[in-house]
């Protein structure tokens, strides 16, 4: 019973970042139909910013806010310099368009920041809190807990804000909320703001976890894709059950079959999910248009 | 003239052959026939791609994968099996279109991005497969390969193997365009534009996306197991998601849909990085912001764009 | 008006610093080529054996260089990539002309790379870790680290000398770890010790108390090993701390840097491994041998880069160093008399150890080169012998 507990504590924080990454995928996913690729980056900019804004002498908080403040101009400036120009060009040029943001965010920041890999301090300690005979670091808990509280915002958000409404009017239909009066460039432009602060906000979070480098954006678009994708792409609460359920796979794939290929339990699962529900677990049976 | 040279279905494959046999006179040393060679093993793996996302409009993010089955096959066949190393490449291709049949069915009828991350996964798995199984593989530093000998001769050096790789991409790309001519590839390109339409007007939609799935496969481990024989090594690392996502970006920056756009693809994303060295550390950023640029102002592609260009100026 | 005075005298430097560059090395330069993974999975090493290199040969030309002649370095990023090894490696022998080669971050991208250069007779120092590197021998290849075997050796003394017969393995399934588990899994007989558990995690996970979790369940287990590199022992540290084993932790030389203890923290207190003296070189005796070297490349690496030494970058270093002493005592840049003096290397001290080569042994290090350390109060200690 504690390695079951332990299991799913390991599951739940790795889950959490996933999660979070899936949620931003989630957000531009919706208002744009583009994949973001850079949407990893995002995470990066947030836990290195921190770092060496932090290093600088600058006190934890306000070099956190900092750094998400850095990662939404970076976020904007996506939008405004490469999606916006490239209007009207197909998905797939768009999702090339981010992994060469990807690609160039990782430049950058290798120049800015260095190649190492680097950590904060735990918001709350690093003394391990003991229950059912398994153990859980005060991080983890901050790392569900704003996992959580980004959800439900973002959830609010979409559901009861008119900005959220229309947001979710350009998903449905960009011409008829163009025709309506949503001024869909600013909507856009708000997606990846968004993301890009929910993904430096996971960012700050995580770091004292998982540590953080230049690179690490790759796994994270890659795990948070996943985890959009197998919860049913565009829906809020189908990206926070797939990231959990891609950590919790994880977890139990290393724990009870075999540490080496626990990333391959975690992507069978998902195949034998997308065979049944070829929409994911919450995207239900729409019909493709003509 | 040249407007009907445009359109000619094997004007591509002059084209091509024309710059195979001028690169050598230009090129002033063996090093530039080794970043051909390798262009041309890209293209070939890209012209996989080219057929399954370009003509049938479906998506592997895993395509890698078969790639590195292919390279496999030829370091472990004659290492383990002690089977001829030419034999194996043939191997490989069949046990990777064999493999695509078998995952094929289920995973097409995936479709967008749930097709995307279901290759991907299989890619993964794959990759995680070639990178733990030691003893078969190597593991995580890879496996030596045998050299080649062909009819007595031993397959070495840069020169050689430019010419062996050249000859496979010239085949390759003859196929793919007889592919595209054939009634499948016009069912293809139906089912490209609505999967729906194309099921109304009695295509087996089904049965044309996994043909082309396989296709894909084959053309990837064909290339995968000349390039491990060329490099007379394969490591994990060729089966990985980054790889899957190099061989799609090489079909898109090139131009989707079209056999010459793969190869031009091929050398924007393998002569690039060579060309960018003298950036030094700016070489990344830079690299993404080529790719950005390129995509902004030929969201099409280079080739179809230029093309489309070449063609309005003449009319 | 502006651009084109500013442009007149931006061409008269030029012109100027070409004058007297030209002035001061007359001759052509020696070219020594590197293809090293300074970005990608394995950038942990090759970030600071690239400085390194740049450091070295901008330090020697300050000097004067090399037979009179300055040194150019041709420096390449492969990525942590094989296929672009391969093909830089090419471009090194085929374009650059180098006359010899320090380099291959790893043993995959090295293996690929060595064809290249047995095939031109070009030399090539490797920078990697596996022992398949120089055995079987290879007339043009050498290498500077240690390999995991004698890691594993000098970690297995080191149990055994305290009693620990029964451990777990916890090792990185990037090449590095692999590799050295493997090794270890081969020579630990030798020692009477055996593995209970046997676990593995990827190169970029981020939780590791699943796989402690076992070993920790695991009864008899006397200590844990964890051959890996990069982030994921820090975080296997961090998780044994958080899961509360008690055991004695062994880390490799694979963590053999600064960046490891503040990266793990608290939590890395009391953890063993093995080492070069360079990360102890503050706290070696005076008449030690390598006290010197170690001191003044560290103070030059830390002073240029603002980051701690490791002994990544120390490989680099004496690769570098023990090519050009080779360069010098051959008087030629003839890559076959370069190769000759290189495997007539004898008692050169380096900061990773003290290297004597020979026709039948191109690494030249034995397990002395390894000193037992423990991290105590967030810095090494030596084990007393």
């Amino acid at each position: 019973m504690a390695e079951f507990l332990q299991l799913v504590f390991s599951g739940l924080t790795v889950g959490a970042v996933y999660a979070l990454v899936a949620l931003g995928f989630t957000l531009i996913y919706n208002a744009s139909d583009v994949i973001n690729f850079a949407q990893g980056d995002f995470v990066m900019i947030g836990g290195m910013g921190t770092v060496f804004l932090a290093a600088a002498g600058i006190a934890l908080p306000l070099a956190a806010l900092m750094a998400i403040v850095a990662a939404v101009i970076v976020g904007l400036l996506l939008h405004r310099l490469a999606i916006e120009p490239a209007r009207g060009a197909s998905p797939v040029a768009l999702i090339m368009i981010t992994i060469g943001a990807s690609i160039f965010i990782k430049g950058v920041a290798q120049l800015v920041f260095d190649k190492q890999f680097h950590s904060l301090p735990a918001f709350s300690g690093d003394a391990p809190i003991a229950l059912g005979g398994a153990t859980l670091l005060p991080q983890s808990l901050w790392v569900m807990g704003v996992a959580l509280a980004l959800f439900v915002a973002l959830y609010l958000f979409l559901e009861k804000t008119l900005l959220g409404k229309a947001l979710r009017a350009t998903a449905a239909n960009r011409l008829a909320a163009r025709l309506v009066g949503v001024n869909v460039t600013i909507i856009l432009a708000l997606a990846f703001g968004v993301s890009a602060a929910i993904g430096a906000i996971a960012g700050v979070v995580v770091t004292p976890i998982t540590l953080t480098r230049y690179d690490v954006g790759t796994l994270f678009a890659l795990k948070g894709f996943a985890a959009a994708m197998v919860g049913g792409m565009g829906h809020p609460l189908g990206a926070v059950v797939g990231g959990l359920l891609i950590g919790l796979l994880e977890a139990f794939g290393a724990g009870y079959i075999s540490s080496t290929y626990k990333d391959a339990v975690a992507f069978v699962v998902i195949l034998l999910v997308l065979f049944f529900l070829p929409r994911g677990l919450f995207g239900g049976r729409t019909v493709e248009r003509v | 003239m040249l407007g009907r040279l445009l359109r000619a279905r094997y004007a591509t494959l002059f084209l091509l052959a024309a710059i195979m046999i001028a690169v050598p006179y230009l090129a002033p040393s063996a090093f530039y026939l080794r970043v051909a060679a390798v262009v041309w093993v890209f293209a070939l793996a890209a012209l996989g791609l080219t057929i399954l996302m370009g003509y049938a409009g479906q998506v592997s993010l895993g395509h890698a994968g078969f790639l590195g089955l292919g390279g496999y096959a030829v370091a472990i066949g004659p290492a383990r099996f002690g089977l001829d190393p030419v034999l194996c490449l043939f191997l490989g291709a069949a046990l990777a279109g064999a493999l695509a049949f078998l995952v094929g069915r289920p995973i097409l009828r995936l479709k967008g991005y749930y097709l995307a991350i279901a290759t991907l996964g299989f890619g993964v798995i794959l990759a995680l497969v070639f990178h733990s199984e030691s003893d078969w593989t190597g593991g995580p530093d890879g496996m030596a390969v045998a050299r080649v000998t062909v009819f007595g001769t031993r397959l070495a050096g840069a020169a050689t193997w430019y010419w062996v790789t050249a000859g496979a991409l010239l085949i390759g790309a003859f196929l793919a365009l007889n592919i595209e001519a054939s009634p499948t590839g016009r069912a293809l390109k139906a089912l490209h534009d609505s999967e729906v339409a194309a099921a109304g007007a009695g295509i087996d939609v089904g049965r044309k996306k996994l043909a082309a799935f396989v296709i894909g496969a084959i053309y990837a481990a064909f290339a995968g197991g000349l390039l491990a024989a060329m490099n007379g090594l394969i490591t994990p690392d060729a089966a990985s998601f980054m790889h899957s996502i190099e061989l799609v970006a090489m079909v898109i920056i090139g131009g989707l849909g079209s056999v010459l756009g793969a190869v031009v693809g091929a050398a924007f994303l393998v002569v690039l990085p060579q060309a960018l060295t003298v950036l030094q550390e700016y070489e990344q950023a830079v690299l993404g912001l080529l790719i950005m640029v390129f995509m902004i102002f030929l969201p099409a592609g280079i080739v179809p764009t230029l093309r489309k260009w070449l063609l309005e100026r003449l009319s | 008006m502006g651009t084109t005075v500013s442009r007149r005298w931006a061409l008269r430097a030029v012109a100027l610093a070409a004058f007297m560059t030209s002035a001061a090395f007359a001759a052509d330069p020696v070219k020594i080529g590197s293809v090293v993974s300074a970005t990608g999975p394995a950038a942990f090493l090759g970030d600071p054996e690239a400085k390194t290199l740049k450091l070295y040969v901008e330090e020697l030309n300050k000097k004067g260089g090399l037979l009179g002649r300055p040194v150019e370095l041709v420096l390449y990023d492969d990525g942590g990539d094989a296929n672009k090894a391969r093909t830089f490696a090419t471009r090194l022998i085929e374009d650059d002309k180098v006359v010899a080669m320090v380099g291959g971050t790893t043993t995959g991208t090295t293996m690929a790379m060595i064809p290249v250069f047995e095939d031109a007779k070009i030399p090539f120092i490797s920078l990697a870790g596996a022992i398949e590197i120089v055995e079987p021998m290879r007339a043009f290849v050498f290498k500077t680290p240690h390999t995991d075997k004698t890691a594993c050796q000098k970690i297995f003394e080191d149990m055994k000398a305290k009693g620990i017969t029964k451990i777990g393995m916890i090792s990185g399934t990037d090449g590095f770890g692999k590799s050295m588990r493997n090794q270890c899994l081969k020579v630990i007989g030798e020692y009477g010790i055996t593995v209970l558990a046997d676990e593995n995690y990827g190169a970029t996970d981020s939780d590791m108390t699943p796989q402690l979790n076992k070993i920790k369940n695991t009864a008899g287990i006397q200590a844990v090993l964890n051959p890996g590199f990069g982030q994921g022992p820090a975080i296997v540290t961090r998780n044994y701390a958080q899961l509360g084993i008690a055991l004695p932790l062994y880390e490799s030389h694979g963590v053999a840097s600064k960046s490891y203890v503040e990266l793990a923290g608290p939590a890395a207190e009391g953890v063993r491994l093995p080492a070069p003296a360079l990360l102890v070189v503050d706290k070696l005796p005076a008449d030690d041998r390598q006290k010197a070297i170690g001191s003044a490349y560290k103070a030059a690496y830390e002073k240029a880069t603002g980051q701690p030494v490791s002994t990544f970058g120390g490989y680099g270093f004496d690769g570098i160093q023990i090519l050009t002493q080779a360069i010098a005592r051959a008087k030629s840049t003839d890559p076959q008399k370069i190769r000759d003096a290189i495997e007539a290397t004898k008692d050169y001290v380096g900061v990773t150890g003290i290297y004597t080569m020979s026709p039948t042994d191109h690494l030249g290090l034995g397990t002395d080169s390894f000193r037992m350390l423990q991290i105590k109060g967030g810095d090494w200690v030596m084990e007393a012998k």
